[in-house]
């Protein structure tokens, strides 16, 4: 593995001062490691922020929940706060990775993770994310696995994220600590999409540090479902995912909530289709075409088409789920096919 | 400069060597350790303890799960130096005082492996869920637990049966659960 320098930053502060170019901040170090290993990454000086006050979950006056940096997938997942008031994270976070994984990953290391895309991770493959402008090997490779939404000539490699997918559809404010102080800014528009210069994958500046994620205040009578389709039934990316949450006053949709993951390139959260959703009564037809909406600018490449009906019957199924506000053991089982 | 998977980790001079204090399997230890070493190379190459297996080396496989601080993680994605003040179990850490840990027996008994490769790591996140209250005690939720642990050879099933009779054992001997590490 290539060589870097090592240090410890003892406060925030001191973290995002640093000037140093080439510098990555570790906390689980899951995504750092990896891709160091394979050569994707190539810090010169790794910064261990692990000893930093980033560790607490704290519910707010204003009824949101802020969720300190460097709170462990695992620790978030079980927080009570958590299980009782968003429990479509705590399905989200334990549907990603393994236990070790979750044991050492972050919240904020979360939002950060690079894709699983092979070519973005084959220093040998053409990857405009990796090295911009030397072109994408995924558009006429091997696509199974890539974005159908959110696209562009540049690069179709999905955003992994379980976690994401789960904050996407509650929606939620980061926290940033740069040289020149503090701002906040909408999770929504903090990954990129790739367009032109898929290489800038998020809104964070150099030197920036995430300190904290703060999730709006919870729906009240909300019933929610984290829905992920893939390949095995535990410790595998999403084909497709949906995080639905839904209002019902009897029939009726009063909110909706609605996010995919496994099919674009940035957790997405689905709007149109929940302004679709709200006023209409809760069945299968007006989630089916809720999902239409979802999926109207869907566009497949050579061996990705079957994740457009796919997510349409994620959708589905996770609004149905929403609508009942209970899982049945049943559709438990179901899921894992 | 050799750079296969057998030789010790390369100590770039430039850089030089930063001390880790830790405990590793109950033992306060002081070593001098490589900034970019990994705990994994650092346990088997560095400090002779062979158990903690490198599989993927890419935290796909589980192969070299230790526990740190008594939780599970992948020791293949855990630079040693990040490891400064903390606890860290390996499979040598397992049995004590000459005799196995009833995972370890129970391991044997159910014949919960073949080649034997990924028992280690199958081990350590078997006793960690154990200790773990937040995992649930059925089949499935043991089944989940442990995906993070591949079996090329298949011995899941029996890797399950292992850890059931483990718990069975462990919930009349809660002295022996505490020293699970």
């Amino acid at each position: 593995m290539r060589t870097f320098a090592y240090s410890r930053a003892d406060s925030v502060d001191h973290a995002a001062h640093r000037t140093m170019p080439d510098t990555a901040f570790v906390a689980g170090g899951t995504t750092l490691l990896d891709l160091i290993k394979l050569d994707v990454l190539k810090p010169e000086n790794v910064v261990d922020i692990n000893a930093l006050p980033l560790k607490r979950v704290e519910r707010l006056n204003d009824g949101r929940l802020k969720i300190g940096a460097l709170v462990t997938n695992t620790d978030l997942a079980h927080h009570p706060e958590v299980k009782s008031h968003y429990p479509v994270l705590s399905e989200a976070l334990l549907a990603g990775a393994s236990t070790q994984l979750r044991n050492m990953a972050t919240t904020a290391g979360n939002v950060m993770q690079r894709t699983r895309c092979p070519y973005y991770r084959d220093p040998a493959a053409k990857c405009n994310r990796r090295e911009p402008g030397s072109g994408c090997d995924a558009m006429d490779g091997i696509n199974r696995m890539h974005a159908v939404l959110g696209g562009s000539d540049a690069c179709i490699a999905v955003h992994p994220s379980d976690m994401c997918v789960g904050i996407a559809a509650i929606g939620a404010t980061l926290t940033l600590q740069g040289p020149d102080g503090e701002r906040e800014v909408d999770f929504a528009d903090f990954h990129r999409l790739p367009g032109d210069t898929p290489h800038i994958e998020h809104d964070l500046a150099d030197g920036e540090l995430i300190t904290a994620i703060t999730l709006d205040a919870p729906l009240e009578n909300a019933g929610s479902h984290y829905l992920k389709l893939r390949d095995r039934a535990s410790y595998e990316f999403a084909l497709a995912s949906c995080a639905a949450q839904l209002v019902l006053d009897g029939d009726t949709i009063r909110e909706a909530r609605l996010a995919l993951g496994g099919v674009a390139t940035k957790p997405w959260r689905c709007s149109d289709a929940e302004a679709a959703l709200v006023g209409q009564t809760a069945d299968k037809t007006s989630f089916e075409r809720a999902a239409d909406i979802a999926l109207k600018d869907a566009q497949a490449r050579e061996h990705n088409g079957y994740k457009i009906p796919l997510a349409r019957q994620a959708i589905v199924r996770a609004l149905r789920n929403a609508a009942r506000g209970d899982k049945p053991a049943s559709e438990t089982q179901e899921s894992q096919a | 400069m050799d750079d296969s998977v057998h030789s010790r980790p390369r100590v770039p001079e430039t850089l030089g060597t930063q001390t880790l204090n830790f405990t590793l399997n109950g033992e306060p230890r002081t070593l001098e350790v490589a900034p970019n070493a990994v705990l994994l190379d650092v346990l088997r190459e560095q400090l002779g303890l062979g158990g903690t297996k490198k599989g993927c080396d890419h935290g796909q496989c589980g192969a070299c799960t230790v526990h740190v601080d008594g939780q599970a993680m992948n020791s293949c994605l855990r630079l040693a130096v990040m490891c400064e003040g903390q606890q860290v179990t390996t499979v040598e850490g397992l049995a004590r005082d000459g005799e196995l840990h009833p995972v370890q027996q129970n391991f044997l008994e159910c014949d919960a492996y073949q080649c034997g490769y990924c028992t280690p790591g199958q081990m350590m996140s078997a006793t960690a869920l154990l200790n773990d209250e937040r995992i649930g005690t059925d089949d499935a939720s043991v089944k989940e637990a442990m995906s993070g642990n591949i079996c090329r050879c298949g011995a899941y099933k029996n890797i399950v049966e292992a850890i059931q009779r483990s718990r069975a054992q462990l919930g009349y001997d809660a002295t022996r659960k505490e020293g699970a590490a």
